[in-house]
């Protein structure tokens, strides 16, 4: 039996330690951004709409995953998988579409009853 | 277990339970321990933004050939239910991360009763959820039965005669992406429910303390995963083009 010494901790154990305030505050910043994209969205911005959309989003998830999931206080070991996964989404994402918004000969299906 | 040696893992500076360690043997501090448990579950959860991911390119092809099918499937979708369904998760996600921070603190009733919160609000969800696709059933099996177009639910925008909608078979892909996505979160969402319930169970036993509480946090992080997927899915798939 082996009691817990915290000393013998290594630094990471002790975490940062989020006030409830900090939670409180972003779960309002999340629900302004909601109502935020809900009205955006009948605006008429062109082809910026998908833009606006997009970017508040990203906002969110930023939020979400900075505070909520402690992304902002997680080692560089932590940070650099979150970096990654957004790297190879990126790559899926701007590798595809380089191909089907540049090449003509890429067109949709045929629609077939 | 005995209850009493489960509350007893309560204490400050206690990480026995019952005798029995919460350090397993192939760790040296409980420190490392929730480090390779806090960097497994990021790993996941990369893993789970290219499971997504694909199906989110689908979703972009598809809106770059099939625009007009995609403002007329998003005007059919019910915007008030998929507002509300955003602000229940984002609460849902709120009350997890109070949970956390109770568990890290120690407060055993208080995680209790959060989990309980987040429950009761993921249930809501998926209830929601449940009610728009029943209605998506109830509104098109007229359209199914005239076109003889079987099966999935807005498998075709059929006019009572039979004949095809414009952009009907846009909208299609438009629905069946939909469904795709929405329904790929939503059996995310009931197995995270599962796992609340053994996350409360074990909080309720006073399995957790300030010193151990990976399982909360972990459960926490999934879930704000499935949170951050919606936060992406309500703007795309609800709000394509309501102006005009």
């Amino acid at each position: 039996m082996s009691a817990y010494n915290a000393e013998l901790e290594p630094e990471e154990y002790h975490e940062h330690h989020v006030p409830r305030t900090t939670y409180y505050a972003i779960f309002v910043s999340l629900m302004v951004l909601t109502f935020a994209t809900v009205g955006l969205a009948f605006l008429n911005l062109g082809m910026f709409n998908v833009t606006v959309a997009l970017a508040v989003a990203v906002t969110k998830a930023a939020l979400v995953v900075m505070f909520f999931m402690h992304m902002k206080y997680s080692s560089p070991l932590i940070k650099l998988v979150g970096f990654a996964a957004m790297v190879w989404l990126g790559m899926l994402l701007l590798i595809t579409l380089s191909d089907y918004l540049t090449r003509g000969w890429l067109m949709a299906p045929p629609i077939v009853r | 277990m005995g209850d009493a040696a489960l509350a007893q893992a309560g204490g400050p500076g206690t990480v026995e339970v019952h005798g029995h360690s919460r350090l397993q043997h192939h760790f040296d501090t409980l420190g490392q321990q929730k480090s390779a448990a806090t960097l497994g579950m990021w790993v996941f959860i990369a893993q789970e933004v290219m499971f997504f991911g694909g199906m989110f390119c689908a979703y972009m092809v598809y809106r770059i050939w099939y625009y007009d099918g995609y403002v007329a499937g998003s005007r059919e979708l019910d915007l008030v239910l998929g507002t509300v369904n955003t602000i229940v998760l984002i609460a849902s996600s709120l009350t997890v991360a109070l949970a956390v921070n109770a568990a890290s603190e120690g407060r055993r009733q208080a995680t209790v009763i959060l989990l309980g919160l987040t429950l009761v609000l993921g249930l809501a969800f998926l209830g929601i959820k449940y009610v728009e696709y029943a209605s998506k059933f109830e509104l098109h099996h007229a359209h199914h039965a005239a076109a003889n177009v079987r099966l999935f639910p807005m498998a075709g925008f059929f006019h009572v005669d039979g004949e095809l909608a414009p952009v009907g078979n846009q909208m299609r892909m438009f629905m069946l992406l939909y469904f795709a996505l929405t329904g790929m979160h939503a059996i995310h969402m009931i197995i995270g429910v599962g796992l609340l319930l053994v996350i409360m169970w074990m909080a309720h036993k006073g399995a957790f303390s300030p010193q151990w509480f990976t399982p909360v946090e972990m459960f926490g992080l999934y879930w704000h995963f499935v949170d951050i997927i919606w936060i992406f899915l309500f703007p795309l798939l609800y709000l394509v083009n309501r102006h005009h």
